[in-house]
């Protein structure tokens, strides 16, 4: 790729990275709030895995998402309930509310990005009862790239439900707009067959004093990254981003998430919590989860908390965190971050078993006990029995 | 009417340069309404012992048997030993974040009983039983011995003990780390468990002190991963005036530590 000569010079970087061009993809960007964004494939070099956003992704299993070999010749379809309140539209990829929700990041958002001829548009006005985004990908070994946007008018209260299932390679952006004083809830779930590579840009987009409680759930999948992005468009934002992942031998599954706090007083809270079962003689059961929280110097009175928790309930199962928390002002209203990975040892599982609790109702009752905090925050009761049942299945496939 | 019965009982663990024996034969029998205290130095294998009972797969039975009612307890699985009737009050209590205690005692309380208990007498019950052994309601939520202080952990032991109603209860140091408010607490916790069925105790300890709260019936000393001396409460008195130098000089070896 090409980056131009008089690109600016990159602020912030470590020593060894010094005189670094933006755009430059093959040096990682040491700051985030330098990071480089185009609708264009073509601004992006092709990752070879070392870049600093690429390095926890396993390429080869990406089936040319990333590097231009994806014919993109397959179909996703969304499929959505008619409810009162809610619009939904089929819309050419100029429609003038394409990309309010934010800009790719990386090659491969950027590639579904220049690649979509056609994009579904959710709208949401007043207070429509839940809605259920259906997504199916385009069937085993074919590639696809999709585009849906959920937004919401002014003081709407919705709650959106984004199912995403089936099989093949898919690269998708989702832009998620909240207008000013609206509040939505949206479960995003990650429910592919065992073959199915999810690569998806999540872009949410906060008006003044919006409310956005966001849930991802990754269960399925050979390989999930997911990358959202926060942007608050006017103070008084609200952002919740909170997320389950559960990994089997073999599956890879990654979140990095930016919080860009470039308004006063805004509010983000991130909680993720990943379970990791590996079996042995079987590639390992891997979690990545990436937090980026940038508070820029304009962002006076921002709140935020980030918390990552991985619970390795087995050999053979790796979990990578790494928070990252830039400040760029002294007049914040509190900032932290934590990060724990721990183990389900022996001596849990005794000290519960010498309970009389069976060892399976054991494992079931630290996993749901782990994960309850976020399932909680799934408020469609049907959603929330189906993912309570679909981990315990997952618990049960080892047999352990 | 129930009998615990140990016979010959060998117990190893592994340590680098291959396994190491800690229990070198220990016969020990208790009935229900029995109550028996072993009293031991540091390191004379009292933990093992219990541990062995329990189950726990760091230690190894070489040789021995433990029935219960003339089953073999030593071919269960740890729940089943427990769902059998066994217990085990750990000097060390095990920490499992995320699973809330209320979940936790009503998950084994169903386990034990064969059937979830009735919600609201349920409810009742636990009330009841933290209020016996001053324990604050809003442990309920708490996750199990999270943060607990030694003190806080001991109680919540015996909590457990009152609503499971084991058969045989092995109380392994229960009572360390207690301050005498706390000490007289869970002493009196165990004598309503005692008193409320025929149900026999194995009180492991260090010191005389519970012996005051807690009355045995029989005394057995251990050291060396036996037991060398049984007598009567009387046992524990010599113990009190002449610490454990007998035993352990005259025992066939001295435990490493001591
Ligand atoms: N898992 C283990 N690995 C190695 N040595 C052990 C292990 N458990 C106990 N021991 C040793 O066995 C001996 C008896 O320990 P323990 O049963 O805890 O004694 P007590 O409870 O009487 O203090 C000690 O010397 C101790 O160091
Ligand atoms: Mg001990």
């Amino acid at each position: 790729m090409s980056v131009p000569n008089n690109a600016p010079e990159v602020a912030g970087l470590a020593p060894e990275l010094a005189g670094a061009k933006e755009g430059q993809g093959s040096k990682p960007l040491a700051s985030a709030s330098e990071r480089f964004t185009s609708y264009d494939v073509e601004a992006f070099e092709v990752p070879g895995g070392r870049e600093e956003n690429w390095r926890f992704t396993p390429m080869r299993r990406l089936r040319g998402l990333h590097d231009g070999s994806a014919a993109f010749d397959g179909k996703i379809t969304y499929a959505v309930t008619p409810v009162d309140g809610v619009t939904v539209e089929t819309v050419s990829r100029d429609d003038s509310r394409i990309g309010e929700g934010g800009v790719p990041a990386d090659r491969v958002a950027a590639a579904a990005w220049s690649a979509f001829t056609e994009a579904t548009v959710v709208t949401l006005d007043g207070t429509p009862a839940p809605v259920t985004v259906s997504v199916t990908g385009p069937g085993a070994g074919a590639t696809a790239v999709g585009h849906l946007q959920l937004r919401t008018t002014p003081f709407a209260e919705a709650t959106v439900v984004v199912e995403q299932r089936g099989s093949g390679a898919l690269a998708d952006n989702l832009e998620v707009v909240l207008a000013d004083s609206s509040r939505l809830t949206v479960v995003v779930t990650e429910e592919w067959a065992d073959d199915a590579v999810h690569v998806g840009a999540q872009h949410f987009a906060v008006g003044r004093d919006a409310v956005l409680r966001a849930t991802s759930v990754s269960l399925g999948g050979d390989l999930v990254r997911i990358t959202p992005t926060v942007k608050y468009r006017g103070p008084g934002g609200d952002a919740e981003l909170a997320g389950l992942g559960f990994a089997d031998a073999g599956q890879h599954l990654e979140q990095r998430l930016l919080v860009d706090h470039a308004v006063p007083h805004c509010t983000s809270n991130v909680i993720y919590k990943n379970a990791l079962q590996g079996v042995d003689g079987m590639p390992d059961a891997r979690t990545v989860w990436i937090g980026d929280v940038l508070i820029r110097a304009a962002a006076e009175g921002t709140s935020t908390f980030e918390l990552n928790r991985n619970l390795v309930l087995t050999q053979h199962a790796r979990a990578d965190s790494v928070p990252n928390l830039e400040i760029e002002t002294g007049e914040i209203a509190g900032a932290g971050h934590a990060s724990a990975t721990g183990r389900f040892d022996d001596e849990q599982l005794f000290y519960l078993q010498s309970r009389g609790i069976p060892e399976d109702v054991a494992r079931r009752l630290v996993v749901r006990g782990f994960f309850g905090e976020i399932l909680t925050r799934v408020t469609v009761p049907e959603l929330r029995e189906r993912l309570e049942a679909a981990i315990e299945a997952e618990l049960a496939v080892t047999g352990s | 009417m129930s009998t615990l019965e140990i016979t010959g009982l060998h117990v190893s663990v592994a340590a680098e340069g291959g396994a190491k024996e800690i229990l070198k034969g220990v016969d020990l029998t208790v009935r229900s309404g029995e109550t028996h205290a072993i009293m031991g130095p540091n390191g004379s294998g009292k933990s093992t012992l219990a541990y062995a009972i329990a189950g726990h797969p760091k230690y190894e039975i070489t040789a021995g048997s433990v029935t219960l009612d003339g089953q073999d307890i030593l071919a269960m699985t740890v729940d089943e030993r427990a769902r059998a009737g066994l217990f085990l009050a750990m000097q060390y209590p095990v920490e499992v974040p995320g699973v809330s205690m209320a979940n936790f005692l009503r998950s084994a309380a169903t386990a034990v009983r064969g059937e979830a208990p009735k919600l609201r007498t349920w409810v009742k019950e636990v009330k009841g039983a933290m209020n016996d052994l001053d324990i604050d309601p809003d442990f309920a939520e708490r996750s199990v011995n999270e943060g607990f202080s030694g003190g806080e952990k001991k109680r919540h032991e015996v909590l457990q003990l009152s609503l499971l109603q084991p058969k045989f209860a092995v109380l392994d140091e229960t009572d360390s780390g207690l301050d005498v408010d706390a000490l007289r607490v869970v002493s009196e916790g165990v004598n309503r468990y005692r008193a409320g069925g025929d149900v026999g105790v194995l009180l492991i300890t260090h010191y005389t002190r519970i012996l005051q709260h807690i009355r045995p019936d029989v005394v057995h000393v251990f050291a060396g991963g036996k037991v060398v001396s049984t007598g009567g409460a009387e046992l524990a008195d010599e113990l009190e005036r002449n610490g454990y130098a007998r035993f352990t000089s005259a025992g066939a070896e001295t435990p490493a530590g001591v």
